[in-house]
């Protein structure tokens, strides 16, 4: 079943920039997509559609059953709710404590407490930072905070996880620890896109690889490589 | 909504006001002085308008009567110009109590003016001293003060005075007065309006990346909006009761403090319990409103993303 669907999608942006030409693309449950290509050739726009941030000039998008392009803005939270979404900069709460910041996604769902206690400290747990879920963002290193953010993102169990370049701000054995939690929550059944610039971490991985160049899809391969000078 | 999201949204809201400690002493602070400085002139206001009502209330009718009439004719009269609706008091003046107070208000170095005057030379008519309930009714009064003497005979009345002319005059200026109290509490509203919600927008603004990440987890719009919305009235409610305790223990002090030295100047201020009432309605209801209105205000422009 695909989890996410594109056809002919066209993004133009107010200023004219044409960020995607007619992307046709199918995404299926529990795949691992690396989004690859030269920066501003429309990786972050692909990944802005999937997660309703933006909406396509053209085409039709449907993420989750749901046509994207269409939604009413009041069901746009609930369609967010099965996607999670990680950046290069990690964007937690500076305020709130590493406990906090997780359980805020599922206090926005609405969820019980107690379930949210239990839950919280499950995925912490599992991205390794149970013992510091009374710390706050400062005081932990990049590595840690991305793990954080990745906590955030799956403790609603979406069935999509969206990172742009989650990788882009830490070191290659850092990374190469992140890189092991994203597989391990796609082997636990979430769609993953990832956008990155990470040549060794594409070619160790071996997964599908999309390459975007000038808003169109230049190669789409089941087991790819990176494919660019790094 | 849940009740257990309810009392998320107030812990939350109150957890905030901690959380951005110095924002929410900026907005704090910004109410604080914006209430204090409305409330100094709420508090001014109430005096000034208090005291016009006073001077209103001073102003008297003099009646003045024939010198050949005798004491049950008095009485008489007395109680006639007593049962006019307007009047409240009717006091009668002896031609030996006239010349008392005109001794006195001439001061002791003009009293030989009047020796010799004394007893049977008293030059001066027995007259009342008529006071009304509303000072505005005075011409009323009058009017039917003159009636209560045409309708005798022998038109015991001689003349009956209560400042033709000066009392209009007085009214005028005790309105205005009135009316620059008021535009002057009104305008100073309005200002703290602009001052509070510029100060609450500008901590709100510096958390447009929280709400952001808010709606990429997918929270809906109202689940963002509760806790601001708490943030806000707390924020009003601590600084505008802080700014009303302030007010008037600083107001009631004052009135003790001054109470022997002005009651010399025959001014009478406003009592604490007449003040405390309206100040603290008003303050705390501005306040309150305001920090609501700020926040409501201000995050609604960052949800539409």
């Amino acid at each position: 079943m695909n989890v996410i669907e594109m056809q002919d999608i066209w993004k133009t942006y107010a200023d004219g920039t044409h960020a995607l030409r007619g992307v046709s693309v199918r995404i299926d449950r529990n795949e691992f997509v690396y989004l690859v290509g030269p920066s501003g050739a429309g990786k972050s726009t692909f990944m802005k559609l999937i997660y309703r941030e933006e909406v396509p000039s053209k085409g039709q998008i449907s993420v989750n059953g749901f046509n994207i392009g269409k939604l009413k803005p009041r069901k746009i939270p609930y369609v967010r709710r099965n996607i999670g979404v990680i950046f290069q900069d990690f964007r937690l709460l500076p305020k709130l404590t590493v406990f906090e910041n997780v359980a805020f996604a599922m206090e926005a769902i609405e969820a019980p407490r107690r379930v949210i206690k239990r839950r919280t400290m499950e995925v912490l747990e599992l991205v390794g930072l149970k013992h510091k879920h009374a710390s706050l963002p400062a005081q932990l290193s990049g590595g840690e905070q991305q793990r954080v953010a990745i906590a955030r993102a799956i403790v609603n169990n979406p069935s999509v996880i969206v990172a742009d370049e989650p990788t882009g701000n830490l070191d290659p054995e850092t990374s190469l620890g992140i890189m092991n939690l994203l597989e391990e929550i796609n082997f636990r059944g979430s769609t993953i896109v990832m956008a990155t610039h990470n040549k060794d971490i594409v070619n160790s991985m071996r997964k599908r690889v999309i390459a975007i160049e000038n808003g169109n899809i230049v190669r789409d391969e089941a087991r790819g490589e990176y494919g660019y000078e790094a | 909504m849940k009740l257990s999201t309810i009392l998320r949204h107030m812990r939350e809201g109150a957890k905030n006001i901690i959380r951005n400690g110095w924002m929410s002493f900026a907005s704090m602070s910004s109410m604080f002085i914006s209430l204090f400085i409305l409330g100094v002139f709420l508090l001014l206001a109430l005096n000034v308008n208090a005291m016009a009502d006073q001077i209103e209330s001073q102003v008297q009718i003099r009646v003045y009567l024939q010198l050949n009439v005798d004491q049950a004719k008095v009485t008489e009269l007395q109680n006639k110009i007593g049962n006019i609706t307007e009047v409240s008091n009717v006091r009668f003046v002896s031609k030996a109590e006239g010349l008392e107070i005109l001794r006195e208000s001439l001061g002791k170095e003009n009293e030989d003016l009047i020796e010799g005057y004394e007893n049977e030379k008293n030059p001066l008519p027995d007259s009342f001293t008529v006071e009304v309930y509303d000072p505005l009714t005075i011409e009323t009064a009058v009017a039917q003060i003159e009636a209560v003497n045409k309708a005798d005979e022998a038109l015991p009345i001689a003349k009956v005075k209560y400042g033709q002319g000066t009392v209009e005059k007085l009214f005028t200026i005790t309105n205005v007065v009135r009316n620059v109290g008021f535009v002057v509490v009104i305008g100073l509203g309005i200002t703290a309006m602009f001052l509070i919600s510029n100060t609450i927008k500008m901590t709100i603004i510096a958390r447009r990346r929280e709400i952001g990440i808010m709606k990429l987890v997918g929270a809906t719009n109202s689940f963002i909006r509760w806790p601001f919305f708490i943030e806000g009235a707390l924020i009003g409610i601590i600084s505008s009761v802080l700014t009303t305790v302030v007010i008037l223990v600083a107001y009631s002090q004052f009135v003790d403090f001054t109470e022997t030295d002005l009651a010399l100047m025959m001014i009478k201020l406003v009592t604490f319990k007449e003040a405390a009432g309206m100040t603290a309605l008003l303050l705390i209801g501005l306040g309150t409103l305001l920090g609501i209105w700020g926040s409501t205000i201000s995050v609604r422009k960052y949800l539409k993303v």
